[in-house]
């Protein structure tokens, strides 16, 4: 079902990962906080996998966990058949929910800022940058700072950070939770650009269920916490596919698949019991 | 608004300040109020003088190792509070409340420990300015938001090239808020350690005036120190609005 060109291999691997916080001095939790899994998952190469799941079920966690950024409690991460753990391997590029463009420095300055420390020559580290920028569309913004851009373009500029090291497993995290609807729809239309473009595995880690049935051949869907996979929903989109797919009938029943799955879910996270859709009232 | 336009207006402001002046001369009398014509003659004569010369030098000499020592002090201090939690939590408490402490009740104290020389008046300048440089430096660290070092990390930047290239620009804008701050207040210091106890610098010339009624050479002293700290405050602002700019 999934588009991936070379199909069934694996990039990267999950297996019996769990997440499990201290607990908070002061918190007056007195048990430590079970925060994600047990995980077992196989991101194939090329594929664009998005994860939905109620707000803390431990999604950005998951994300973290995968990247190199924490520590696993138990089980294993790897990527490329290498272990990871500790540090963020070569290879893995994240965008973040949080605008981590740098101030201090221009929309180039920003896009090279990665491609400067890993020692790539001055001409091809211009063209690379230069194609990155025309890429997110921020050519005429290349010497503005993001003081003077806008919520999307700053988060544009980290794609483009992102995109121009080459990474073969893009991870995003909420990369347009603070954006309006409309702009998250084009948003979503520049991520399938993005993955055709570079042939790279797509991580999304998203709340909303229309961007996730949207944009990815295959979707998880994270119970609450601590987060595991409860389904996972292939939706057959072609690989040429765009933001008017919202209009199809697959679509919709994607979408009205994955809210069965996690309103119960959700219900959780709010802190009621679970309870059939009917008997609500 | 244009460069020539910010000149005008602050070529207003001293000409008020100037009429001012010649306004409160007439009412507080000769004595306690010379003139603004005479005391710029007088300004000018005796600027070049050995005698201001070398007071100037005092001055001088006293408010750079003073900022030499709250700076290099301050920023350790912020740095280190700013960084690791505990010492910041147990620490900031403690600066606020010395910042807020008039520190010339403690003058005398220092006096005993550094003596009536030099050093007594770098200390009480430096004492001064370290407080506000260490809070401001720590709040500048405390504001760095954390996916800035989740990216550095994702970026595949080492610890010491995560310090160089996005801790220390991420926090300069506001450390430099805390020098500029920690200038005027350093500067203070060091003319309050002159005014009392002290023989030398161009604080102990403005008490030396007023024993001895020259209305004329205090306003000189006090024309000079208005204009240092003037120029110079106008010049770290202009470094902190460019810093800020981009922010």
């Amino acid at each position: 079902m999934n588009a991936a060109p070379v199909p069934h291999e694996i990039h990267a691997q999950l297996s019996g990962v769990t997440r499990t916080y201290p607990t908070v001095p002061g918190a007056g939790a007195k048990m430590p906080v079970h925060a994600l899994g047990p995980i077992d998952l196989d991101l194939l190469r090329g594929e664009f996998f998005a994860v939905v799941g109620p707000s803390g079920c431990g999604k950005s966690t998951f994300l973290e966990v995968l990247a190199g950024l924490q520590q696993p409690t138990a089980g294993a991460v790897t990527f490329e058949g290498k272990p990871v753990g500790g540090q963020v391997p070569e290879g893995i590029g994240v965008v973040f929910q949080e605008d981590a463009s740098f101030p201090w420095l221009t929309v180039w300055d920003n896009v090279a800022f990665g491609l400067r420390r890993s020692g790539v020559a001055a001409p091809e580290l211009r063209r690379r940058v230069e194609d990155a920028i025309a890429f997110v569309g921020l050519k005429d913004f290349a010497r503005a700072y993001p003081s003077q851009l806008s919520g999307g373009m700053r988060q544009r500029v980290c794609i483009a950070r992102t995109l121009v090291l080459q990474p073969r497993l893009i991870l995003l995290d909420e990369p347009f939770g603070a954006l309006d609807a409309q702009t998250r729809l084009l948003m979503g239309d520049e991520v399938l650009r993005l993955w055709r473009r570079t042939g790279a595995t797509v991580l999304l880690i998203t709340h909303a269920l229309d961007e996730a049935a949207m944009l990815a051949d295959r979707v998880g869907a994270m119970s609450a916490r601590p987060g595991r996979f409860i389904e996972i929903i292939a939706t057959g989109w072609p690989r040429g596919r765009d933001s008017t797919i919202v209009g199809e009938a697959a679509f919709g029943e994607i979408t009205g698949r994955l809210w069965e799955r996690l309103r119960g879910e959700s219900l959780k996270a709010l802190g009621h019991a679970a309870v059939p859709a009917m008997a609500a009232e | 608004m244009t460069a020539t336009r910010r000149t005008a207006d602050t070529l207003f402001i001293l000409f008020g300040l100037v009429v001012l002046w010649e306004i409160l001369h007439r009412i507080a009398g000769e004595t306690a109020m010379p003139a603004p014509l005479p005391t710029f003659a007088y300004l000018l004569h005796n600027l070049t003088t050995p005698r201001f010369i070398a007071n100037l030098t005092t001055t001088g000499l006293e408010l750079g190792y003073a900022l030499l020592l709250a700076y290099g002090i301050g920023l350790a201090i912020g740095v280190w509070m700013g960084a690791h939690r505990l010492s910041g939590a147990v620490g900031e408490p403690i600066l606020v409340s010395l910042y807020s402490l008039p520190k010339i009740t403690l003058y005398p104290v220092v006096l005993l420990i550094f003596g009536l020389g030099i050093s007594g008046k770098v200390a009480f300048g430096a004492l001064h300015g370290v407080l506000p440089v260490a809070l401001l430096t720590m709040g500048a660290i405390r504001a760095i938001p954390p996916v800035y070092l989740r990216a550095a990390r994702t970026l595949q930047l080492s610890p010491w090239q995560t310090i160089a290239t996005v801790l220390l620009p991420a926090a300069l804008p506001e450390v430099f808020t805390g020098l500029r701050i920690g200038f005027t207040v350093t500067l203070l210091g060091v003319l309050l350690g002159e005014m009392f106890a002290s023989k030398e610098g161009l604080g102990a010339m403005i008490m030396n005036a007023l024993q001895l009624v020259q209305g004329e050479e205090m306003m000189t002293v006090a024309i000079v120190l208005f204009a240092f700290a003037a120029l110079a405050n106008g010049f770290l602002l202009f470094i902190e609005h460019r810093l800020h700019r981009r922010v």
